[in-house]
């Protein structure tokens, strides 16, 4: 059973039945899911936590869903002390929260797995999403596993190596010939044409909310407390806000103590229309026309934008956009201190860090986590012609050691 | 009739200009404004737009020329 109990505008707090809806009628505002927290506080426990699966669902009860989950065992994934990194940058709590590990190899299996169920639920028999490469992979995965449809919306221009991570689960996959903008415009028009649970459109509500597990699990993976620094890439700032509610829940049910988490967001650079707007001190977000190595986070007009400034303000968080060539140094980073091949989100996540270390904002003892959303694998063009190259040689030992010559010098061949 | 709904972003420019007003006025869009905030620099507003489709096209397109950034009220959904 769900403890939720309605959607309720963020803008204008008008209530919703819990159906696919995702905008307030009266101020087109958007809706989010609120629960019974009364009765919630009264059938949880850490113990009863601590007996669940291995995986997001062991927090089923803080989740907005009735019916069977579609399961590939999402979430529940390592928090690794990083104390390799933690030494170059200076930071003795450092943590990296390695969501590179889930089913598709990104965090967006923890939205899907929830979003899919709740369509199942909600009656659907097809799923839908507009994606440059990770959700698709999970939407396409997931509705495989639920032997549910799949429309797929890409831009006809995706490199390869992000289609065929979709294509594989053999949905309908649709590349879209046009700008950015006209695939936006396109996919919400559709979404508002055919009757199909469109992940991040009419199902976005219960979505989102797949992402306050990464809060639930690295609280229950300190020992229950909250941590005094989270650092979050944001795309739609999505991500970031549901971090911070995950966190607060769990303190108003006492599972855990006072929450005085700083909240840090990490952009890159060519987009980066939150992290500017807090910077000029605005309530509301300007959007931006996204240029920038890090895909994942390219999303110009983000729908959360001014929620996530919210939490910014609230948590006394700060900001850093990183331009390209340093994201590509956050990943090398990442990779040679900690064995962590992230995509380029993470580079985001590590040079941001770097740059909120160096500023002060984060006390060298204090217990910090940097979220580590997707897996490298899936962006290797960011870094393939700036990562250390293969030295060819003959199958000789005379051909080895004269080609490796001053790499050799420090070692002593036996004999 | 098709609905439209709609974020207009204004530069400092054309805060002073009746945009809405002649977008319903030239290409016969009814605008029903839902929520904005329009200081003396800069504004936004969040409004519905009901008429042909092609209408709406030709309206929006005016408005675009004009300087005014239109997007979707409830942000981007192609991600990542």
């Amino acid at each position: 059973m769900s403890f939720a109990r309605a959607l309720r505008c963020r803008e204008c707090h008008r209530e919703y039945p819990l159906q696919p809806l995702y905008v307030c009628e009266f101020c087109f505002g958007s809706l989010e899911v609120a629960y019974d927290y009364q009765a919630l506080a009264r059938a949880t426990s850490r113990e009863k936590i601590a007996q669940g699966p291995l995986s997001m669902w062991r927090y089923r009860d803080f989740l907005p869903l009735e019916g069977e989950v579609v399961d590939m065992n999402a979430g529940f994934t390592p928090l690794l002390k990083a104390d390799n990194l933690g030494g170059v940058l200076g930071l003795k709590g450092l943590y990296i929260k390695n969501d590179c590990v889930n089913p598709t190899y990104s965090f967006k299996d923890r939205v899907v797995s929830l979003a899919v169920s709740k369509a199942r639920e909600f009656g659907f028999d097809t799923v839908a999403c507009a994606s440059t490469g990770n959700l698709a992979n999970a939407v396409a995965a997931h509705a495989a596993k639920a032997r549910m449809k799949a429309f797929i919306f890409i831009p006809a221009d995706l490199e390869k190596g992000k289609i065929v991570g979709t294509a594989i689960y053999r949905p309908t996959l649709v590349a879209v010939e046009g700008n950015y903008d006209e695939v936006n415009r396109l996919c919400g028009e559709l979404a508002e044409r055919y009757p199909w649970a469109f992940v991040n459109i009419n199902i976005r509500p219960y979505y989102s909310e797949g992402s306050k597990t990464l809060a639930y699990e690295v609280a229950e993976q300190l020992g229950w407390r909250a941590p005094d620094h989270c650092i979050v890439p944001a795309a739609s700032g999505s991500l970031y806000t549901k971090v911070w509610k995950g966190l607060h829940e769990l303190s108003s049910l006492g599972l855990i103590g006072e929450v005085k988490t700083r909240m840090h967001l990490a952009q890159p650079l060519g987009c980066a229309p939150i992290v500017q707007a807090f910077q000029r001190g605005d309530k509301r977000v300007k959007p931006v026309r996204p240029q920038t190595l890090a895909k994942s986070l390219a999303m110009g007009n983000p729908a959360d934008g001014v929620y996530a400034l919210r939490v910014l303000r609230e948590s006394g968080g700060g900001v850093a956009a990183t331009p390209d060539e340093e994201i590509v140094e956050g990943m090398m980073l990442l990779a040679e201190t900690e064995g962590i091949f992230a995509e380029t989100a993470g580079g985001v996540v590590i040079a941001g860090l770097r740059s909120l270390a160096q500023a002060g904002a984060i006390a060298p003892g204090e217990t910090v986590i940097a979220y580590i959303t997707g897996a490298g694998p899936k962006t290797v063009e960011a870094v393939e012609d700036k990562i250390v190259q293969a030295i060819t040689i003959k199958p000789t030992v005379a051909s080895f050691e004269q080609s490796l010559g001053a790499k050799l010098r420090e070692e002593t061949p036996h004999g | 009739m098709a609905k439209r709904r709609v974020m207009f972003t204004f530069p400092t420019e054309l805060v002073t200009e009746p945009i809405i007003y002649n977008l319903g006025m030239q290409f016969m869009v009814v605008t029903n404004i839902r929520r904005a905030d329009v200081t003396e620099d800069r504004g936004w507003v969040i409004l519905e737009l009901e008429g042909k489709e092609g209408d709406i096209e030709k309206g929006l397109a005016w408005v675009i020329s004009k300087g005014v950034k239109v997007d979707r009220v409830t942000g981007d959904v192609v991600e990542g």
